[in-house]
């Protein structure tokens, strides 16, 4: 039910309220940003993915407003609600895309994103220097905008993708887990 | 019909090659050069760099056709608007025999070993085995002659596939423009192109 109001919204948010720009700019700006850390830090993949979520972090942490500005929704009641949320306004909205929530696990605090198409890899393929495909997460960007985004409405999540179609699996995946909801903390050294 | 494909950089510096064979008429798709037209066909391709730039500006098209010959090889050319070539290099034999095999008994000090220097058509043999063991009609003219319309048309085609597939793989943000293409993924959208129109 949740789930069909948030595609409701998303849809009208997405034909309504946003301006479009053409797909390419996006895939090519973000590839080049992708193509440049690995040439400024030497192929070393861990760390690209590392300032990746770290440049996500700080766009998430900007965009959750826009995303409630636009999108005029309300406080999730759980977090069932917030993945919903996520994946039929957030990427609705931004992206144009509705990655599938899926495989709960059974506490509900972890769940899928399975991406059947992402824009921000279109053409790209991996570098062939026997490293990248196994380290490099190209759109590792996308798991720093969620960990800033629900961040910034008291959800400490962990993000990180399990699978890409780049590597040469199946399917686009990211494992979302809710750490903890931050309640109301005064700062560490406050007293 | 052997092929020999080629994309050379607007610096005339190679960036891709690949040899295949034809799939018409019951072709396996397997190139068969004798081994001294191998070594030769890169610099054939590169003699002919010379045409492509006399004609490059006369032609409006970006497919140039045949542009020149080395024996019986004939060699096509598409020119990109960023001056990339694409040059294939055609040796016409019938499918699935070696081309050497039958220059062998006629002359087998001929140079080039694999074909007469003088024409540019096929020589006559080769038409006549063609249709004796190809059958008559429009497939059979792809592999044999490369002069026919039917063949034109199919290279042509051929490039139009190529030049897609090309831009989708130089928007690879990690392919550099006028660096070697090494993705296995262009060389296989090479050959399905390769075996759907030649």
């Amino acid at each position: 039910m949740a789930a069909a109001k948030a595609a409701r919204v998303g849809e009208e948010v997405w034909k309504t309220r946003i301006d479009k720009v053409n797909a390419e700019l996006v895939t090519l700006t973000y590839g080049t940003v992708v193509a440049q850390l690995c040439n400024d830090y030497d192929s070393n993949y861990v760390e690209v993915n590392k300032q990746l979520d770290k440049m996500g972090y700080n766009i998430g942490m900007r965009l959750i407003e826009d995303y409630f500005a636009k999108s005029g929704s309300q406080r999730c009641a759980n977090f069932k609600e917030t993945a919903e949320a996520i994946s039929k306004i957030g990427f609705k909205i931004f992206l144009n895309i509705t990655p599938v929530v899926s495989n709960w696990s059974p506490d509900g605090k972890q769940f899928t994103l399975t991406f059947e198409e992402n824009p921000l890899a279109d053409f790209v393929e991996l570098p062939d220097d026997g490293k990248a495909q196994d380290e490099l997460w190209f759109s590792n960007i996308l798991t720093g905008i969620l960990r800033g985004a629900l961040e910034m409405v008291q959800m400490q999540i962990e993000a990180h993708f399990t699978s890409d179609v780049l590597r040469g699996d199946e399917t686009t995946e990211m494992r979302v887990t809710l750490l903890r909801y931050m309640d109301d903390e005064l700062p560490p050294d406050d007293e | 019909m052997s092929y020999y494909f080629c994309i050379i950089g607007s610096r005339d510096n190679p960036l891709f090659e690949l040899e295949f064979g034809t799939s018409k008429q019951g072709g396996d798709g397997i190139a068969r050069f004798p081994p001294e037209a191998r070594q030769l066909n890169p610099f054939v391709l590169h003699a002919s760099l010379d045409v492509v730039e006399e004609v490059q500006w006369i032609n409006p098209q970006m497919y140039l056709k045949r542009i020149d010959h080395f024996g019986s090889s004939q060699v096509s050319c598409f020119l990109t608007p960023t001056s990339t070539k694409f040059l294939l290099l055609h040796l016409p034999h019938p499918p699935n025999t070696s081309p050497s095999l039958q220059n062998h008994g006629q002359n087998p000090h001929m140079f080039p070993p694999y074909a007469s220097y003088t024409t540019s058509a096929p020589s006559s043999s080769l038409l006549t085995r063609a249709s004796a063991t190809g059958g008559a009609g429009n497939a059979a003219t792809i592999p044999t002659n490369p002069a026919s319309p039917q063949a034109e048309e199919a290279v042509r085609l051929f490039f139009t596939e190529i030049f897609e597939v090309w831009v989708k793989s130089i928007m690879n943000p990690f392919q550099s423009i006028n660096k070697t293409l090494s993705s296995p993924v262009f060389k296989s959208r090479v050959l399905t192109a390769g075996k759907k129109f030649l």
